[in-house]
């Protein structure tokens, strides 16, 4: 079982909801990374996921992009981010997956790429623009490696579609909650809801459904898991909060774990 | 082997292309191929699209015969495909014209379109006007200050321009654009794509709308010298116009296919937009093609004189022809261009656009190398108007 699915079932006993929480690796610098990481989980971080930057995330909203243009900037490459993952996972006994676009992956060539995912103790990886009907080799290379192959649904997806992704999908089930870029939004839309009950029934007792985009704020994170997620993905605003605090990181580690303390409490809903 | 025009395969040209998108857009790609599909054997599709082509984009277009170019070369003749005497100026409305009619019959109400040197974006916003629908262009800053023109023509037409501030402010980080805008709105807008790149089936889907440029130029040159031309010379930058030209001669091996790239400042200097003759494999906009990239799979940034060329990834089919050598792929710079778009205005008052001149410098050198009966064609895409501007600053002239 991977230390994802372990992490899952650990939570379940206590009836928990996973906070994941994203940050893009090297930004502003990879100097920084580490504490940063160290900053979510002390907050309560149940799973991480760094971001491995590309010159152009067409999934990702104005936040992450700039995000990005910082750690490229600062000369993070995908070797740097992949000793970062190493030099946090074997600190924590966290699960962290990495996510990235296809093209930095492809360039290194799938076995390469998962052999030092592996060797940096890597988890799990997001690939966005990576759809099933393209990730066989990709599948086939991780799988060689024991590495969770995370996928993600939209709600566009047809209910055919939701069945082979949840067959292919290892680690958890990301479900974009709505249809747009990453980003902070100010409320949780009732479709989202809708999403997550029409999702539900597919993953039930086969794979944690995660929840992500535009979750920002402890309301949110409350609604979705009263519709039924198992796990809540958060980004854009811890995000926001290294950007604002570039030049205090003193400062932006405290409001980062202060912030993961704050939605972490609200995954906690479930129980009571 | 099957037949080269069999092609695309499963989404797919060989290894390239394919459909490398966020899934929310695999239902809209998927639902885009099937309304496309049926479309196109559709009879009144079929004769809407000849009605638009003939009575409002000016089809056919000339193919002429250009007797000063060929002196001056000094060896095989050289024709001359007019795509500048298309309505708009330049080939991009045989596409936009095409895929606004499918948009329509999708009931899709909104368009969104990138542009690089603004043709593609003034095509889309006339397609869109003339069939009743809304145009929203997406186009590089850098682009929008350098092809000014072009913006206050696509602002004329209805279109709304929104100039795109982020990554190198050029036409990749338009298409990056277009794409954010898409996944957000997909329940409603058609995204108009250019050029022969992105996810299947855009690239298969805008070089069928555009082969009627290479289906007439063969009937043309048949009616004039009673066989197929030696070669075929167009300019590559996401390659339609080349694809267009090329595709109804992929299995006439004895037609030789030549796809010019942008050298820019030269090879050498790196600054270039060369993605055939320099790029290395990659997925970028959707698709597994030649990609101007680091070692680190990071897109580069590409410099042309001509922005409609200035694009780090190319067609998928592109890719595939270089990679059978079915089609040549070869380079002229920026100033090889400019001198080239001079002895074309002079030698036969045909002013060309920036991307078109750098087919024709490389037709001028290739003819020379060739016999007096053979013959060359090359496919001018677009005409120059809106590059006198960068031609006056390339000579040194205020105007």
């Amino acid at each position: 079982m991977s230390a994802i699915a372990q992490r899952f079932q650990k939570l379940k006993r206590y009836n928990e909801v996973a906070l994941i929480g994203y940050v893009t690796a090297g930004d502003p610098d990879p100097v920084y990374t580490p504490k940063i990481a160290e900053a979510l989980i002390k907050g309560g971080v149940d799973i991480l996921e760094l971001g491995l930057p590309f010159s152009d995330p067409i999934a990702d909203g104005p936040t992450i992009q700039a995000a990005s243009v910082r750690a490229l900037n600062a000369g993070t490459k995908p070797k740097t981010v992949l000793q970062l993952a190493r030099e946090i996972r074997s600190n924590y006994n966290v699960p962290l997956v990495v996510m990235t676009y296809y093209n930095p992956v492809f360039r290194m060539g799938l076995d390469n790429f998962f052999q030092l995912a592996k060797e940096c103790l890597v988890d799990g990886v997001i690939i966005p623009d990576l759809p099933l009907e393209e990730a066989a080799d990709y599948k086939k290379a991780a799988r060689d490696f024991g590495i969770d192959t995370i996928f993600l649904v939209a709600p566009s997806t047809s209910d055919a579609r939701i069945q082979k992704i949840v067959a292919a999908t290892s680690g958890f089930l990301y479900v974009v909650s709505h249809f747009g870029v990453t980003g902070t939004k100010s409320t949780v839309e009732k479709s989202t809801l809708r999403l997550i009950k029409r999702i539900s029934p597919f993953t039930a007792g086969r794979v944690p459904l995660a929840v992500g985009f535009g979750i920002s704020q402890p309301e949110h994170v409350k609604r979705v898991v009263a519709a039924g997620a198992d796990a809540v993905v958060v980004g854009s605003a811890f995000v926001s909060i290294i950007e604002k605090q570039q030049q205090n990181f003193k400062e932006m580690l405290s409001e980062i774990e202060e912030t993961a303390k704050i939605l972490k409490d609200a995954t906690q809903s479930k129980a009571l | 082997m099957k037949k080269l025009c069999r092609y695309p395969l499963n989404g797919k040209y060989g290894k390239y292309g394919g459909r490398f998108v966020p899934e929310v857009l695999m239902e809209a790609i998927t639902e885009l191929e099937e309304s496309y599909k049926v479309a196109k054997q559709d009879t009144r599709f079929k004769s809407d699209l000849a009605y638009y082509l003939r009575e409002y984009v000016g089809r056919p277009t000339p193919l002429y015969f250009a007797e000063n170019l060929t002196k001056v070369a000094g060896g095989a003749k050289i024709y001359l495909k007019r795509e500048d005497l298309a309505h708009g100026g330049a080939h991009k409305i045989n596409n936009t014209i095409g895929q606004a009619l499918l948009a329509k019959r999708m009931g899709k109400t909104r368009v969104i379109a990138e542009t690089g040197a603004g043709q593609h974006g003034v095509a889309t916003a006339m397609a869109c006007a003339a069939l009743g629908l809304k145009a929203e262009v997406y186009m590089g800053a850098e682009d929008t200050e350098r092809q000014k023109l072009n913006v206050f023509r696509m602002k004329l037409l209805n279109a709304q321009v929104h100039p795109v501030e982020t990554g190198s402010k050029t036409l990749k980080d338009a298409i990056n654009e277009a794409f954010r805008d898409w996944v957000t709105n997909i329940e409603t807008t058609y995204y108009l794509i250019g050029s022969v790149v992105g996810p299947h089936p855009y690239p298969m889907m805008v070089r069928d709308f555009q082969s009627v440029i290479g289906k007439e130029l063969k009937k043309q040159f048949r009616e004039k010298e009673g066989r197929l031309p030696d070669a075929l010379v167009a300019c590559v930058g996401g390659g339609s116009n080349a694809m267009g030209t090329f595709y109804p001669f992929e299995d006439d091996a004895d037609v030789k296919l030549f796809g010019v790239e942008a050298a820019g400042q030269g090879i050498q200097t790196g600054k270039h937009a060369a993605s055939l003759g320099e790029g290395a494999e990659g997925v970028f906009h959707g698709m597994l093609t030649y990609v101007l990239q680091d070692n680190e799979g990071q897109i580069q940034s590409t410099h042309s004189i001509s922005a409609g060329l200035d694009y780090p990834g190319v067609g998928p089919e592109h890719s595939f022809l270089k990679t059978l050598n079915r089609a040549n792929y070869v380079s002229a710079t920026d100033k090889e261009a400019a001198e080239a778009f001079l002895v074309l205005s002079q030698a036969e008052g045909i002013l060309p656009a920036l991307e078109s001149a750098h087919a024709i410098a490389y037709a001028m050198k290739l003819a020379k190398t060739m016999q007096k009966d053979q013959a060359v064609v090359v496919t001018l895409s677009g005409r120059g108007d809106k590059d006198v501007h960068t031609m006056a600053d390339y000579l040194g002239v205020k105007i």
